[in-house]
């Protein structure tokens, strides 16, 4: 599998990232290059190996569903860029709105 | 030089007065200056470091103090300290805040450690160099000219240029050893879960470990007694009891059985590395260790494998990073979509760009099987490799990184070269085991040696047991 210049383009935008023109062509051949080297994975035969997500295989972690303190709104708010007081402000959603 | 070997020692003359620790502190500071072309501090706390150290004198004395008491610790800086900077060696994080502490480092404090400052790091941790910093390279205190590894650089220049006494670091795939290795110091990766990960900023959720750098086995293994153990606020922490390290270290059972992989042996290392491991062994040997031939036979899908299910969790866990509720926000968006564009695409760098572009594709509809889910397979075949292995071995010893320190500039026009820097460090993360770079020799440059000490799931006691009696006798 090889990915194109328009590949890295769809992924830019998935990942919400923008990239100047020789930025995209670098990327393109890096990608290339990266994802080369992990095809060697396909040399394994892995149809009956259960996929594992986690090392420390054992049951599920449970716990009381009781409401604890957390973090207050004034530390909440306390780095973000643009605030009211009460809630983070960004730019309109809705544009024209 | 510093007047003591290890903690034990500094905490008897500082209560005996033989040491005044408010005076440590201001030549830990004072040294820190002299030596700043290293860069390894991205901030110093040296008010809070010197009003800690004198309460801590006067406890000390009256017999009340703490486990990690007279111990002066830098944080590496992508674990949260309330009311400090948090900045991942990111632009995007510069000017934030934390509003609460990492279990890890609230554990320091309960015990009466001083924290000094936060150390250096390759950005979000993603690197093996700390070439990818906002706050520019950290320097090998051995060579200048050369790397002091990563993603942990500034923590290992720190320890290794006797800035501190301890550094915490994170290993995501090598992250403490490799740098350890390049500096030459102790350095370990717990196993995955035996510490908190909580005020940790995330990388790969799966693969992230806290450890620590030091000078001595014995420092070593006290601050990881005080950091393991469950978490509330970490449900993928374990409620295995946590033995007493520091206490475990001289019972070394000499029958261990020490295993040699030779896939860890082949093609790309270093001759000069290969030879000190050798000698490593052949003294294991002479003095009462079994040592036998394993085999891993996957060890050479582990980078493939690796950079897959990392940078699929980062471009995850790095989605949050948008501009609306921290962080660093593009200045002129006019919709909220621009927004999130221009504020990641002018803050991160491009080592963690290209990573969350490779794990978003990887996510991405009609390759997660062929990509994610595949690794995801290869990462149970690696575990096996290593389960099975540790039925027939207590430690297994591998040289720690193919080569010795690089110059700085050598390996970052080449991702993929950078990435190869990880070859035997990555299938301890895949695994979820514990690793060590123990210090063993010069090469012919006079650079640093390691050699790594891997063990099962939580058994982080032979790791430090066997380490021990290589400080001691080696």
């Amino acid at each position: 599998m090889s990915v194109t210049r328009k590949d890295v383009e769809h992924i830019a935008e998935l990942a919400r990232l923008k990239f100047k023109d020789e930025e995209l062509q670098n990327f393109t051949e890096q990608l290339n290059e990266i994802l080369a080297y992990m095809e060697q994975l396909n040399e394994l035969d892995t149809e009956n190996i259960e996929p594992l997500s986690h090392t420390i295989e054992g049951g599920n972690v449970f716990r009381q569903d009781v409401v604890k303190p957390s973090l207050d709104r004034e530390h909440a708010l306390k780095n973000a860029p643009d605030e009211d007081d009460v809630f983070f402000k960004v730019p309109k959603v809705i544009p024209g709105a | 030089m510093l007047p003591y070997k290890c903690i034990s020692e500094k905490k008897q003359k500082i209560s005996s007065g033989e040491i005044s620790l408010k005076d440590n502190v201001i030549s830990f500071l004072n040294r820190i200056e002299d030596q700043k072309d290293l860069n390894a501090f991205n901030f110093l706390f040296p008010d809070d470091a010197l009003a800690v150290a004198a309460i801590v004198e006067d406890k000390i004395k009256k017999g009340t103090a703490g486990k990690l008491a007279g111990m002066v610790i830098a944080v590496k800086d992508v674990l949260s300290i309330k009311d400090k900077p948090l900045t991942c060696s990111s632009k995007i994080l510069k000017n934030f805040t934390s509003v609460y502490t990492a279990t890890t480092v609230q554990k320091l404090i309960d015990e009466d450690a001083v924290i000094i400052g936060k150390t250096n790091c390759d950005e979000f941790a993603m690197g093996s160099s700390n070439e990818n910093s906002a706050f520019g390279n950290a320097l090998n205190p051995i060579d200048k000219s050369r790397v002091p590894g990563g993603s942990s650089g500034g923590s290992a220049a720190a320890v290794a240029a006797r800035l501190c006494d301890v550094a915490l670091g994170t290993d995501t795939g090598g992250s403490i050893r490799q740098p350890a290795s390049f500096c030459g110091i102790y350095g370990i990766k717990p196993t995955y879960g035996r510490v908190s990960r909580y005020g940790l900023t995330a990388f790969a959720s799966s693969f992230d470990s806290v450890g620590c750098f030091a000078n001595s086995v014995e420092d070593m293994a006290s601050v990881m007694q005080v950091m393991s153990g469950r978490d509330e606020l970490d449900s993928t922490s374990s409620p295995k009891d946590v033995p007493p390290y520091p206490e475990e270290l001289n019972n070394l059972n000499k029958k261990f059985t020490i295993g040699i992989a030779e896939e860890y042996f082949g093609k790309g290392l270093s001759p000069e590395i290969k030879l000190a491991v050798e000698k490593l062994l052949g003294f294991l040997n002479d003095n009462g260790f079994n040592t036998v031939k394993v085999t891993l036979p996957y060890s050479k899908y582990t980078i493939a494998a690796y950079y897959i299910l990392t940078t699929a969790e980062a471009s995850s866990n790095l989605a949050r990073y948008d501009g609306a509720h921290y962080g660093f926000r593009s200045a002129d968006s006019s919709s909220l979509i621009d927004m999130y564009r221009n504020s990641r695409s002018e803050a991160f760098g491009s080592e963690v760009k290209r990573r969350i572009m490779l794990g978003t594709y990887v996510l991405s509809a009609g390759y997660y099987d062929a990509y994610y889910r595949k690794a995801q397979k290869v990462r149970r075949l690696i575990k096996t490799d290593f389960d099975n292995a540790f039925q027939k071995v207590d430690i297994i010893l591998t040289p720690t990184t193919p080569t010795t320190a690089f110059k700085i500039g050598e390996n970052i026009q080449d991702p993929l070269q950078m990435y190869l820097n990880d070859i035997y460090t990555t299938s301890a993360n895949l695994a979820g085991i514990p690793g060590m770079n123990v210090p063993v020799g010069i090469d012919s440059l006079g650079l640093p040696i390691g050699a790594q000490l891997l063990a099962g799931q939580f058994n982080e006691s032979k790791l430090f047991q066997v380490a021990k009696f290589i400080e001691s006798n080696f």
